[in-house]
């Protein structure tokens, strides 16, 4: 049986996988403060307290809510209405435990999100192509003709409900559902995410009016990249779970180092086969 | 005092280990957010945005303009609601008749000019999206004198830099100012409105008139504007920064974005 050890992430995917989990952290939680100036979202070219929005996170006074569409549900303590650190009662669509700064400043926001944007764009793109170069797209992620198969799809669905994973630590490329949910996020969600932030700028839609037609409105763009923003999340929430199912210390050793865990000792010093 | 901000550490650290380390990050992000170096740092992206956006769009490029049923059938109204200096209330009383706008400073011949001459100088009509700081967007036409008009009119010095907006209304305890750079002054969708959505500019919207600048964000269209004047430095204005948000908030001067 072949012993693979070679290693397990490349570096460039250690690099960035890391340096974005930060940014893309720091960029969520000004995000949401930003959101906190206006929470509302609508569609189409505008939007403002004076227009139908299909999204409103807010108070009552006496409580918090979040209204999708005509469906409203009571979220007193955590979105609309909730206690900062000082037991205050604070009237703002997301606390402060989940934005930066902790306390209402958009033009803070604004900084930090304007600022790490960049870092997360030129990253994102950086990674793009050193992964298109060292292989980690053609041979990681690319999915085969052999593996475009309802049956190998469906198979693998039940394995995941099952909880029983190709834990293998010797091997080293992805399941199906792992690489068709990692090139969702790199090759749509992100980007995405890039160009919704870049279409609310006035002076970008000078620069690149098409942007506008592309996400219909800017009012649109930002519903987008909120939503965008909240796949985001539940990736990452289902990311931090298959991790933990499969073993926290050595996926996250790995992910830092690069190896397996236990690498199979060949048994008398011999060559590796 | 000494126990009450022991307490309320335990608290914080007790909140924090509850949410995972959360508070600590949180924690560290204020004190980064607090950090002179960090913001400084943080501020130069801001230079980074102007000049990837001067260098994707022509200086002319136009801010996109919208049908007449693309027009917002309530346009929000935001920041003062009326000019409030006692010079302003007596011209509104008066229906603005004897209201002179005045353009001074780095000039070779300052002007005062009426509302009614303002309206007969070549005006131009657009309808187009005004995008908050806070996120909405509201879309009207506007009507008005282009800005480079008036600048030319007065003779705008070639060691003029920028064109600050001295407007009637206090916000806060704090006069509203505004300003903005040269290439936004000369482009042609920069006006100083006096009609909005075919009608005379209402009070709340900023009459007599108001600055469309209509690439940047809302808290650059000044309302209310009283006189212009050109200049090469800003810092004698004010905060310093430029225009009231930028002083009182630390919102940035280029609002691109």
């Amino acid at each position: 049986m072949t012993q693979n050890v070679a290693k397990r992430h490349r570096l460039a995917t250690r690099i960035w996988h890391w340096a974005n989990a930060l940014v893309a952290t720091i960029l969520l939680m000004s995000g949401l403060m930003i959101f906190n100036a206006h929470p509302q979202l609508y569609w189409g070219d505008f939007g403002s307290r004076e227009d139908y929005a299909w999204l409103q996170i807010d108070d009552t006074r006496t409580t918090g809510f979040v209204r999708i569409g005509s469906a409203s549900f009571e979220t007193t303590g955590v979105l609309g209405l909730s206690l900062d650190a000082y037991d205050n009662v604070r009237r703002v669509a997301f606390p402060g435990w989940a934005t930066i700064p902790t306390s209402y400043d958009l033009a803070a926001a604004r900084r930090w999100h304007f600022a790490f944007a960049w870092i997360f764009a030129l990253g994102l793109t950086a990674f793009m192509l050193v992964s298109l170069f060292n292989g980690h797209i053609r041979k990681d992620l690319h999915v085969r003709r052999a593996e475009w198969h309802w049956a190998a799809l469906w198979s693998d669905i039940k394995d995941h409900v099952r909880l029983r994973f190709g834990n293998d630590i010797r091997i080293s490329h992805y399941n199906i559902l792992q690489k068709l949910s990692y090139i969702g996020v790199i090759f749509l969600l992100l980007p995405l995410l890039i160009f919704t932030g870049i279409t609310m700028s006035p002076a970008m839609n000078a620069a690149w009016p098409w942007l506008l037609d592309l996400f219909g409105g800017r009012q649109s763009a930002r519903s987008l990249h909120f939503i965008g923003a909240a796949l985001l999340v539940l990736f990452v929430v289902a990311h931090l779970i298959m991790v933990l199912l499969t073993g926290p210390i050595k996926g996250i050793r790995s992910m830092i180092t690069g190896r397996p865990i236990t690498v199979p000792k060949p048994h008398h010093g011999g060559k590796r086969p | 005092m000494t126990e009450d901000r022991t307490l309320l550490r335990r608290r914080d650290l007790l909140r924090g280990a509850t949410l995972g380390g959360g508070g600590l990050i949180l924690g560290g992000c204020d004190a980064l957010n607090e950090n002179a170096a960090f913001r400084s740092a943080l501020r130069g992206a801001e230079k980074l945005n102007q000049m990837t956006h001067r260098a994707l769009a022509d200086r002319a490029a136009l801010a996109p303009e919208y049908a007449l049923s693309d027009i917002s059938p309530v346009f929000k109204t935001n920041g003062s609601l009326t000019g409030t200096s006692t010079d302003y209330l007596a011209h509104l009383a008066n229906n603005f008749a004897d209201w002179r706008l005045r353009v001074d400073g780095m000039v070779g011949n300052p002007i005062d000019i009426g509302l009614e001459a303002l309206r007969a100088m070549p005006a131009r009509t657009q309808i187009t999206r005004h995008d908050c700081v806070e996120g909405w967007s509201a879309i009207a036409q506007w009507q008005g004198t282009p800005l480079r008009l008036l600048l030319q009119k007065a003779q705008l010095s070639p060691r003029a830099k920028y064109i600050v907006f001295h407007c009637a209304d206090n916000y806060g305890a704090r006069p509203y100012y505004e300003s903005i750079d040269l290439i936004d002054a000369f482009h042609p969708q920069t006006i100083l409105a006096w009609a909005m959505n075919g009608e005379t500019l209402p009070v709340k919207y900023g009459a007599p008139v108001r600055l469309r600048v209509e690439r940047q964000l809302g808290y650059k269209h000044a309302k209310y504007v009283m006189r212009i004047e050109a200049t090469d430095d800003l810092s004698k204005f004010h905060g310093g920064k430029g225009g009231y948000w930028e002083d009182v908030g630390d919102y940035e001067y280029y609002a691109g974005i």
